[in-house]
């Protein structure tokens, strides 16, 4: 890694771990098309900026971009309230016409002015070593580096500050209102954060990429986790570990930096998603093979406990005539027997099968009869 | 007067296909975006939009040239993009809104991946421009042949949905009876899935990516405000389409002098968001203007008592 790779490197993990924290809460309110919607916006509020200040330069264009994201989640609330649409109907309604505005005024008024589209819609994180460099003794920090590890530390200290009341409106807002927290309130200081957040990325890694920051990290760890503060940590980790993965592999392919960083998320929550333990596809698809391997012995069991004593066992616990009567091919029959034995549920008393004392007890339990 | 002007814009060779065209399209979105918004996924358009990206270099990567396979490509991604969001919500506690954006978020970015590629090391790949695909080409390039793939596909996924309109409404308002019933609900959504992908592709160079997800949303919720019915929902968010398409693009005209040229993804959706907005005030029964007049006296206030 050069001094070079170094500095983007920096940038893009302060991009993820400052995402990753408002992300958890935008994942875990069914929030995230909010986010996606409010970074779509960003432009509208840039551009109508631009209108009032006509100054490339000036931070009145960030002001104007993060407030458009507020509105837009005003607005959309607007809309639900009437009661004529539902949520998702109403974020799609809001931020395609406001994106819409922003392109039109762009395209009538500001066919001059230099707004290079795929520096502002793909980011430029791999140019961060133009940026002005800020000191601190004898190291400097890129300006766009300092102001996301700013970002992150003001998602740090809020959630620090607010966790108790943004972990009980998240999980219970009923009771988050009764007890006088405010909903409103926090959910539009955290949309205020998402706002601010995507607006200090925008340079970095433009605004549709964001979503990929704000939400895959969270959700990876969503999967790994049941406790809110495991989460926070292990969606910055994973943020922050796919960044720095993301942005060497774009060094080596020598192709666009936030994209590879986003394809590297998506890889990492297909991996997560496939293995983890407990929850992953893999576990879930073991843990059914086993309990249809259980079943089976049981239904075995019930099988010969049924016919335990009567007449009728003389052919119905024949090992070789089970697939008749339990409709199993005879080489399941043999696995199933086999299972049997090597559990101690069943013994073999030549051509018959019987139960043993534990196989009779699993019939019972589960036919619903006391043990005898 | 204005009239005049209005119809010889229309008869204008370079503006016709292109009005046609889009309001085929809208007519199209609008039949089809009805399901999604009923079934509160009205933002898969927007995720199959994005998604569509990688799709359209991967098809150039493999040899693709012509439109059809392009769009083709985004085609098939889009609908990748779709399953893995449905199964990732089946097998796990994912949120279906999450595992949208995040699908959303991550085909794009690799997309541009394999688009940064392709204008480094593919000679001639420099004419895939991805802002063709984020904001839509200018419309004024589309020429009468671009017609018929729009008019084409887009018949085949109206007729789909008329084929299968039963099936259709059912897995929408009751997807557990349509599943007791028998019917192979997820192949069902799978297909509904890939008729929104369908309508999306084919206006992605028209309109672009983040406008086109507007086309299915918009005149669908401003139908919605005028029936309850779903097939009078549909058949009223077609034609709102429709008009979106047509008068978008002549507004797009009018606005374009010889200081800039307006492209017609823009007006076509704030034409769409514009209807949507006129249906929320004034459709009876439902509109707020309507409301307003209702809520006097509020049914629900206390009657007076007799002393």
């Amino acid at each position: 890694m050069n001094a070079v790779q170094f500095e983007v490197v920096l940038l893009v993990v302060a991009v993820a771990a400052a995402c990753a924290v408002p992300g958890v809460y935008l994942v875990l309110r069914r929030l995230a098309l909010v986010g996606d919607a409010i970074s779509h916006v960003l432009l509208f509020g840039i551009v109508v900026a631009y209108f009032l200040v006509r100054d490339l330069d000036s931070p009145w264009l960030m002001a104007g971009a993060a407030l458009s994201g507020v509105l837009t989640v005003a607005l959309v609330e607007l809309l639900q309230r009437t009661g004529l649409m539902k949520e998702d109907a109403a974020i799609g309604l809001v931020f395609p016409a406001l994106f819409a505005a922003g392109t039109l005024l762009a395209s009538m008024y500001f066919r001059q002015t230099h707004l290079d589209v795929d520096q502002v819609l793909l980011g430029s994180a791999e140019q961060v070593y133009q940026t002005q460099r800020v000191y601190f003794g004898s190291v400097y920090v890129r300006q766009p580096t300092l102001i996301m590890i700013g970002m992150f530390a003001v998602n740090v200290g809020l959630v620090a500050v607010f966790y108790k009341e943004l972990k009980l409106s998240t999980f219970d807002p009923a009771l988050a209102a009764a007890l006088g927290f405010l909903p409103g309130v926090l959910h539009y200081g955290l949309m205020t954060a998402v706002s601010l957040t995507t607006v200090a990325a925008f340079d970095a890694v433009g605004p549709v990429l964001v979503v990929a920051f704000l939400v895959v990290p969270a959700m990876t760890a969503y999967l790994l986790t049941d406790r809110l503060s495991r989460m926070l940590v292990l969606s910055v980790l994973i943020g922050a570990a796919a960044a720095v993965a993301g942005v060497m592999l774009a060094f080596r392919l020598d192709t666009n930096t936030a994209g590879t960083v986003a394809a590297v998320l998506g890889l990492v929550f297909g991996v997560v998603f496939l293995l983890a333990p407990g929850r992953g596809l893999l576990s879930q698809v073991l843990r059914r093979w086993r309990q249809r391997r259980e079943f089976h012995v049981t239904m075995l069991a019930i099988h010969l406990h049924q016919h335990e004593g009567t007449p009728a066992e003389a052919d119905e616990a024949r090992a070789d005539g089970l697939h008749r009567h339990l409709y199993w091919t005879p080489a399941e029959v043999a696995g199933v027997v086999a299972r049997a034995e090597r559990g101690g549920v069943v013994t073999r008393a030549g051509e018959l099968l019987k139960l043993t004392d534990e196989g009779r007890r699993r019939a019972r339990e589960v036919l619903g009869e006391r043990p005898a | 007067m204005f009239a005049d002007s209005l119809l010889s814009l229309i008869l204008d060779p370079a503006v016709r296909p292109v009005a046609l065209g889009t309001a085929a399209l809208g007519a199209v979105t609008g039949a089809v975006g009805t399901f999604a918004v009923v079934r509160r996924q009205s933002l898969q358009g927007d995720a199959v939009s994005h998604a569509a990206l990688p799709g359209v270099a991967l098809a150039y990567l493999l040899g693709g040239r012509s439109e059809v396979v392009l769009v083709l490509g985004a085609a098939v991604t889009g609908w990748v993009a779709m399953a893995l969001v449905s199964g990732v919500v089946r097998r796990s506690r994912v949120p279906f809104d999450a595992a949208l954006a995040a699908a959303l978020a991550v085909f794009f970015g690799l997309g541009l991946v394999l688009l940064t590629y392709l204008n480094k090391h593919v000679p001639g790949a420099a004419t895939v421009r991805p802002q063709n695909y984020l904001f839509g080409q200018d419309a004024a390039l589309m020429r009468a042949s671009d017609l018929w793939p729009v008019l084409g596909l887009g018949g085949g996924a109206v007729l789909a949905v008329l084929l299968f309109w039963k099936e259709f409404k059912l897995l929408s308002f009751d997807p557990d009876f349509a599943a007791s019933l028998g019917l192979p609900t997820r192949r069902l959504d799978l297909a509904l899935t890939g008729l929104v992908v369908l309508a999306v592709v084919l206006g992605l160079q028209t309109v672009g990516v983040v406008l086109m997800s507007a086309l299915i949303v918009a005149p669908a919720v401003a139908a919605r405000q005028w029936s309850d019915r779903l097939g009078r929902v549909a058949v009223i968010a077609a034609v709102f389409g429709a008009v979106s398409g047509l008068a978008g693009t002549l507004l797009s005209h009018v606005l374009s002098g010889e200081r800039a040229t307006v492209p017609t993804g823009p007006t076509i959706v704030l034409v769409a968001t514009g209807i949507a907005l006129v249906s929320m005030l004034v459709a009876p029964r439902r509109g707020l203007v309507w409301r307003l007049r209702l809520t006097r006296p509020t049914p629900l206030a206390p009657s007076p008592t007799p002393p």
